[in-house]
């Protein structure tokens, strides 16, 4: 193999004044920020979107299904190009204006990948709901709790712990989609990346580094989620798997 | 107490409650039997609305349940239930599947709702087993605390519905003497059980229920003694029979 190996680069500075590994540090950061916001957002409205389905009224499974059906069905990229660029069209002109000009991408990034994802979540903790037998519902209400109290303190408490396992590999799924971002000017890891090989042709090296990078970060999210899953286990009762996998 | 009038229920097209009439006098405990299907369960789950029903009327304590004004969970708070698969609350402890309704719905203090508890938890024999999870309990233990979970709530009366058709046979006397001692205090009970030595000891009334129809509903010894219809006296010679 000729190919010139030159770890070093990584410590050369580039045209802005910074080194290459702060290049992608700073890409790092980004892509953490994007996934972490876009986790949060997913789990919030996946979890409202998961629970309207499996409610007794119609309507408001109605609105649940078509929203899963529209952000399931439509590639990512796709999405973030909506979010970017038609849907300020469509806005009233000043807020329109202000989304494209004012608004930080990053946010518009979060919101774009978080609720694709929260589509994706909606439909676990759908199935986590309806896992659980009828009669824990019953059992809440006989006892006098509302409807939505039997989803606090009785139906979504097991739910979440019988699809965290699903929910473990949505939150790594989102370091990786976070990738996508890039398209739409968000300067993360890929972002980094794709300019760090244009300015050095160090394939080799970089794609290992990011590589790495991308890795430590699914798996941090897995062991963080592998922990939860273990300290929220109920004894004397067989779920899923031992964590993490 | 429980006035249940000409009760109607349909799933589609499919009836399964036709015209049931009855009632539950305040201190007595009504037996309903019948095969399986025949609707006893479903007509016990319209009392305190868990299953709507489309004609007739159920007043509970004064209150109609079909009224669409009438509070739900403030009713079934005064109404305690116990479920043929106990339905504890799995990722609870045990005082905690107590104390959680006395705090959330009637807004007790969690001591006083964990004394309570504690209380009710000690008569049904199981004290000792507070700080567990229901998944380390046996059936008959786990239903003796969702009988102890209901009395927590000062219920006025109590429904049961086949309360011990998911136990294994050793099991299923420990939860018979809780009842059997509930009934001799005199709360007002309406169980769906086919366990006719139960009725034969605690019962006033029998009803025998037939696809969806109350078919008897007489007093416990003339259940016994001489039940007037065909269908209830061979349903009791084939469960009589060992």
């Amino acid at each position: 193999m000729n190919y010139h190996w030159d770890w070093l680069f990584f410590f050369q500075e580039a045209d802005d004044g910074l080194k290459y590994y702060e290049w992608i540090i700073s890409g790092m950061g980004w892509t953490v920020a994007v996934s972490l916001g876009a986790l949060a957002v997913a789990l919030l409205l996946g979890s409202v979107l998961g629970v309207m389905r499996t409610t007794p009224s119609r309507l408001l499974v109605a609105i649940g299904d078509t929203y899963v059906d529209v952000f399931r069905n439509v590639p990512l990229i796709v999405q973030l190009f909506m979010w970017f660029f038609v849907i300020p069209e469509f806005l009233p002109e000043k807020l329109g204006l202000w989304v494209k000009q004012e608004l930080p991408y990053l946010v518009t990034a979060i919101i774009g990948l978080g609720l694709y994802t929260a589509a994706r979540i909606a439909e676990q903790v759908k199935s986590g709901i309806n896992a659980l037998a009828r009669g824990q519902r019953f059992a809440g209400l006989a006892l006098g709790f509302t409807e939505w109290q039997t989803y606090r303190y009785v139906r979504l408490p097991m739910a979440y712990r019988i699809v965290l396992p699903a929910i473990t590999s949505e939150a790594m799924n989102i370091f990786k989609n976070s990738a996508v971002t890039y398209a739409v000017g968000i300067l993360e890891l890929y972002f980094q990346y794709k300019q760090i090989i244009e300015k050095t042709s160090q394939v080799l090296e970089i794609t290992i580094v990011v590589t790495a990078i991308y890795f430590g970060l699914a798996f941090a999210m897995n062991r963080v989620l592998a922990f939860i899953e273990k300290r929220s286990a109920v004894p004397g009762l067989i779920t899923g798997g031992k964590g993490g996998h | 107490m429980i006035e249940i009038k000409n009760v109607s229920k349909w799933y589609g097209s499919f009836q399964v409650l036709t015209d049931c009439t009855t009632h539950v006098n305040k201190g007595e405990v009504v037996v309903v039997c019948g095969p399986s299907g025949s609707g006893k369960s479903t007509l016990i789950k319209c009392v305190n609305g868990l299953e709507p029903f489309q004609q007739g009327s159920i007043v509970v304590d004064g209150t109609a349940v079909e009224a669409p004004k009438t509070n739900l969970p403030k009713l079934r708070s005064r109404v305690g239930m116990v479920f043929q698969h106990f339905e504890l609350f799995p990722h609870m402890t045990i005082t905690d599947n107590l104390a959680i309704a006395q705090i959330k719905v009637l807004g007790r203090k969690r001591d006083e709702a964990i004394d309570k508890g504690m209380k009710l938890l000690d008569r049904v024999g199981l004290k000792a087993h507070a700080h567990k999870f229901p998944g380390q309990l046996s059936g008959g233990q786990q239903q003796r605390v969702a009988i102890a979970r209901a009395l927590a709530m000062d219920p006025i009366c109590m429904l049961f519905d086949e309360p011990t058709s998911a136990l294994d046979p050793e099991m299923i006397n420990e939860v018979l003497d809780v009842m059997v001692e509930l009934a001799r205090e005199g709360m007002t009970m309406m169980c769906v059980t086919h366990e006719m030595g139960f009725a034969r000891k605690v019962a006033h009334r029998v009803i025998f229920m037939d696809r969806g129809a109350i078919v008897e509903d007489a007093s416990k010894d003339d259940f016994f003694g001489q039940p007037r219809s065909e269908r209830a006296q061979t349903f009791l010679a084939k469960i009589l029979q060992h």
